[in-house]
């Protein structure tokens, strides 16, 4: 065996050693064990129960079809109430021995971060996989008992994967929760932010299924697991032994929020001229690569608008663009165009969007923002796509109804995207020695010097072209100059 | 071999706002304890957190068993045993699986923590409650066992925060007799402590820490010494000793006295005391006693700490 294999073994022994003692504790607590056991048995009997039932009625009615839907479905179920109401093992795993004051003899012993946090995460695993697996288990044997229904094997394969990559997740969320509060208390109200997208995911996971769309289930299997490697990811980057101990990891002090916040935003500059020097030569630089995937995310989206209008063509009549009537001008003012009203009303528009892209990116590691940002892309691309089918000259159109303040406003895109992107993987690139407060909040402070400095005096000027040049642009392009 | 196993230098710790830990320096010799007084907050727990790599100092460095507390976290949590303030023991564990979850974890052989076990549960007098839930456990033995686990490992530096506190007399007597049989050989002991009687019991040295600085070390004597001054010596005769002050040598100075007994103070007791008797004894002065006023370590802590003692109402 080479050192590397040895070394490994050794920390998936310690990982283990810490995993095994709170899975023999947890046996032993009969308030938690009992609770488990009865709800992992008694909830896929009500599945049971209401599957009969189902069947039953929609048979009566001849719509076979719904309950050949609904049975799948509630398989599912059976098996994400063990991981819900298990995760109070999880919420516990960190936030528990700290209330008990038994973590510090732990944090003493020559275990090391990743094996204690991986211990904690397997034994925080098991309990709810293994009630997991025992519902499914009760579930399929009472209705192969009532009514003969077997899943397929793919069918079963889905469902299994499916409930180990939720459980993956949300035990995942629950133990950096716990590793990141001070009482269990806070852990408990804090899962509520895993306990509201898990139960959306049921619901996309039930339209899919009632769709019998069982194919995008591998997708949102790939999603999920994504999900949870970068959960476990964070826990192991954020878990810090200094703050298991402190007594002040949750305490809301505003003031240095404040001070952090200033001091990023201005970075110790004392005049503007010097404020732009270092956003140009500091803030600038380490946006390059997040940059350069805004760009990417930006031409994908183009690219999947062009092909999406191969499979949803606009009919002939809706891109039947003539030349424009005589005073067409005065018509585009009534609009708000080529008016200040008009330009304020897009410029609040694009800062709103940039606005919500940012506060949806800030805790979707960037994602849910840079897709926001890629969707008025995709729609330009959508529309090219369209034009190009109907015969049109799609370069001269876009370019004269787009292009021109476009030249603003997609480098603006392109630069709070790219901030985004830094904001909301401030929770996974935490610097050495930095706490999460404070990595979070100079990421916000970074995200405001980018968007203060250039987005929003670009947009300004994009919008500015967008009332004043544009249409004027549009109309010419439009009556064939 | 490493001759200091313990060694701080400039150790700071602050915590936001808050300088818990202000440039403290110290080293702990092999066979050496050394104890940490001062008040609540004073830092002696964080220190010690320091030490044993659980706390990243803020600035300055320490050494454990020679290896670097912040770079070689591991071999430094294997060289040493901590006793937390806290035992935070698991109460639905036994007292014989608690210690073999915390050898494991040591990375002992299964017969070594048997053998250490057993060993440490029959020191400490738990070995009858050994297959008994530690929820069960009196305060006092809930604080052996965890000066139990502390020692599982056999290690080279002990670090023990308040150790007998919450235990009754003969409990601590226990424990303390304990920690003394640990002392010596190859094994540094620092102990944190707000009993003053218990740490002048068990240390070689002692170190006072106030607002996160260390003030004063040395051997009791030695602080003794420096923080109250020379011995004072305290005669006691069998008649007035108004009659016998001119008797006294010029060397003496008297610092009180009663009817028949005073204090005096001198800077070398081995010359003037002798000196001091004979001309007693030729004044016709009949002395029933000489000898050098104990001094406890709560008068120099007082005293550092910036309270001077209570004074005695009367020495008679």
């Amino acid at each position: 065996m080479t050192t590397v294999a040895m070394g490994r073994a050794r920390g998936a022994s310690a990982a283990w050693l810490v995993a095994r003692r709170e899975l023999r504790d947890f046996s032993r607590d009969w308030r938690l064990l009992g609770p488990i056991l009865l709800l992992t048995i008694f909830f896929p009997w009500l599945m049971n129960l209401t599957a009969g039932m189902a069947v039953d009625f929609v048979n009566r009615y001849g719509a076979p079809l719904v309950a050949e839907r609904l049975i799948p479905f509630l398989l599912l179920v059976v098996g994400f109430f063990p991981i819900s109401f298990c995760l109070v093992i999880a919420l516990e795993s960190f936030a528990g021995e700290r209330e008990r004051q038994s973590i510090e003899p732990l944090l003493a012993a020559p275990i090391s971060n990743r094996q204690l946090y991986m211990g904690k995460m397997v034994a925080a695993l098991v309990p709810p996989l293994a009630a997991a697996y025992l519902g499914i288990g009760v579930y399929l044997l009472g209705l192969w008992l009532n009514i003969g229904w077997l899943p397929t094997a793919m069918l079963l394969t889905q469902i299994l994967l499916l409930t180990s990559a939720q459980a993956f997740v949300m035990v995942g969320a629950a133990v950096v929760i716990s590793s990141q509060t001070t009482s269990v208390r806070a852990a408990n109200l804090l899962a509520s932010f895993i306990i509201i997208p898990a139960a959306q995911l049921i619901i996309l996971e039930s339209m899919v299924m009632f769709w019998a769309r069982y194919e995008v289930l591998w997708g949102i299997l790939l999603a999920l697991m994504i999900c949870g490697v970068m959960l476990a990811r964070i826990g192991i980057h954020l878990f810090n032994r200094e703050e298991l101990l402190g007594r002040e990891i949750d305490l809301l002090d505003m003031r240095w929020a404040g001070r952090v916040l200033r001091s990023t935003f201005f970075a110790g500059a004392r005049s503007p001229g010097e404020w732009y020097r270092g956003l140009f030569s500091r803030s600038l630089p380490q946006l390059k690569i997040p940059a350069l995937i805004m760009v990417l995310a930006l031409v994908l989206g183009y690219t999947i608008g062009i092909r999406l209008s191969a499979t949803y063509t606009l009919p002939l009549d809706v891109l039947s663009i003539g030349r424009a009537p005589p005073g067409a001008e005065l018509d585009l003012r009534s609009f708000g165009l080529l008016t200040g009203r008009g330009w304020a009303w897009v410029m609040s528009n694009n800062l709103r969007a940039i606005l919500l892209a940012s506060f949806l990116g800030a805790f979707s590691f960037g994602v849910a923002g840079v897709v926001l940002l890629m969707a008025p892309v995709g729609i330009i691309g959508y529309f090219a796509g369209n034009l190009a089918l109907a015969g049109l000259n799609a370069p001269l159109l876009i370019g004269g109804l787009v292009a021109p303040h476009g030249l603003a406003e997609v480098p603006a895109m392109i630069l709070a995207g790219a901030a985004i992107l830094r904001l909301g993987l401030a929770w996974v690139s935490l610097p050495q020695g930095t706490s999460l407060g404070e990595s979070w909040l100079r990421a916000v402070g970074e995200w405001a010097r980018v968007g203060v400095g250039l987005v929003v005096p670009l947009l300004a000027v994009a919008a500015a072209l967008e009332v004043f040049v544009t249409p004027l642009v549009a109309i010419r392009v439009l009556t064939g100059f | 071999m490493v001759r200091f196993l313990i060694e701080c230098e400039e150790l700071c710790k602050r915590f936001g706002r808050l300088q818990a830990v202000d440039r403290v320096s110290f080293r702990v010799e092999a066979g050496e304890v050394m104890a940490l007084l001062g008040p609540n907050g004073a830092g002696k727990t964080t220190t010690l957190r320091m030490l044993a790599s659980i706390l990243t100092p803020s600035s300055g460095q320490a050494t454990v068993n020679g290896f670097d507390t912040l770079t070689q976290p591991d071999q430094v949590r294997r060289s040493l045993g901590l006793l937390t303030e806290h035992h935070g023991l698991y109460t639905r564990m036994r007292a014989d699986e608690y210690l073999t979850f915390f050898g494991r974890a040591y990375g002992l052989p299964e017969a070594e923590i048997t053998r250490r076990a057993d060993e440490l549960l029959h020191r400490l007098d738990i070995a009858d409650s050994r297959k008994r839930r530690l929820g069960e456990f009196s305060k006092g033995m809930r604080q052996k066992l965890a000066l139990a686990r502390a020692l599982i490992h056999d290690p080279t530096v002990l670090l023990l925060d308040e150790p007998t506190s919450a235990m009754d007399p003969a409990s601590a007597r226990l424990v303390r007799d304990a920690i003394l049989a640990l002392r010596g050989g190859a094994r540094a002991i620092v102990v944190s402590t707000h009993n003053l009687a218990e740490a002048e019991m068990l240390a070689d040295r002692i170190a006072i820490i106030r607002q996160g600085r260390l003030i004063e070390q040395g051997t009791p004597a030695d602080l003794k010494e420096r923080v109250l001054g020379n011995a004072v010596m305290e005669l006691r005769l069998t008649e007035p000793v108004d009659g016998h002050t001119r008797a006294l040598p010029k060397e003496v100075h008297v610092l009180e006295s009663g009817e028949r007994w005073l204090r005096y103070a001198t800077d070398d007791p081995a010359r003037d005391n002798p000196a001091l008797l004979r001309s007693l004894a030729e004044a016709g002065a009949s002395v029933l006693s000489l000898a050098e006023r104990p001094r406890s370590l709560e008068e120099v802590y007082l005293k550092v700490m910036g309270n001077p003692p209570v004074a005695e109402a009367d020495g008679a």
